[in-house]
């Protein structure tokens, strides 16, 4: 489904489906991206769709961070460095990977594996998130 | 009205639906398949995977077409230079990933399975993006 989405969007309209991008440009955190208007329908459709499978099944299984903190450090940080490094999971992970753009090819790996260390440091150091 | 809006409407759909389905929106998960050298929980790749193949054929069909369905021209990234700001970008965005489990995708779709904790992120977010603005002029 998350493909079929990407691949609308980049059929349909001619955008990358990276919702950074598009995140950054509906809460007019960046000048660059689609129309703020149809960057705010996306992002509100995103809503609708998880409303619709939460309505739908049981419920969907969402178990977050504790501590308060932990969200505002990591929000910060993901904000900031999704937006220096041109994309996310779904713009450089998804879309980028797929063309074989040589920047998503540098940037995915990189992300995994610093996620990948932060997680094992988080454990190492006993740091529950 | 934007005739570009229901390709947006519809891509968001089921942008939200997959991510709620799939369990890429519970950080939990997240970081098991973070968790390589631990207890590693891999099915996530599956959900990347499937979307890659799916993309894979997209952009085959994309360079057959002359211009997408709904507008004039492809908007697409051109740059292919490997700049600081894109290595220390995805560095960052890996740290803050792996602490919280949370990436832009799930975290909104977040503000509907659990408000609670979502919104905290998503503020906090935001105002990164916002600073980058800020500290980052182009």
């Amino acid at each position: 489904m998350i493909g079929l989405a990407a691949a609308i969007l980049l059929l349909g309209a001619g955008r990358i489906a990276g919702i950074s991008g598009i995140f950054a440009k509906a809460t007019k955190s960046s000048e660059t991206g689609p129309l703020r208007m149809l960057a705010l329908a996306f992002i509100v459709s995103m809503l609708a769709g998880a409303l619709v499978v939460c309505v739908a099944s049981d419920g969907v299984v969402a178990t977050c961070p504790a501590s308060t903190i932990t969200l505002i450090i990591g929000g910060l940080i993901v904000g900031f460095g999704t937006r220096l490094g041109s994309g996310c999971t779904s713009g450089h992970g998804v879309c980028g990977m797929s063309r074989f753009s040589t920047r998503s090819l540098v940037a995915t790996p990189i992300f995994i594996g610093s996620g990948i260390v932060t997680v094992d440091l988080m454990n190492i150091l006993g740091i529950t998130p | 009205m934007n005739r570009q809006l229901p390709v947006f409407v519809l891509s968001g759909l089921l942008f939200g639906a997959g991510l709620a389905v799939s369990g890429m929106a519970d950080p939990a998960r997240v970081r098991g398949f973070l968790d390589l050298f631990g207890q590693w929980d891999p099915t996530l790749i599956f959900v990347m995977g499937g979307a890659l193949v799916v993309m894979v054929f997209a952009w085959l069909l994309q360079k057959k077409m002359h211009h997408p369905l709904l507008n004039n021209r492809f908007e697409l990234p051109t740059r292919t230079d490997i700049d600081f700001p894109l290595v220390s970008g995805a560095i960052l965005f890996g740290i803050g990933w792996g602490i919280a489990g949370l990436c832009p995708g799930p975290a909104v779709i977040g503000l509907v399975l659990v408000p609670a904790s979502a919104v905290i992120f998503v503020i906090a977010m935001t105002a990164g993006m916002f600073a980058h603005r800020v500290l980052m002029p182009r």
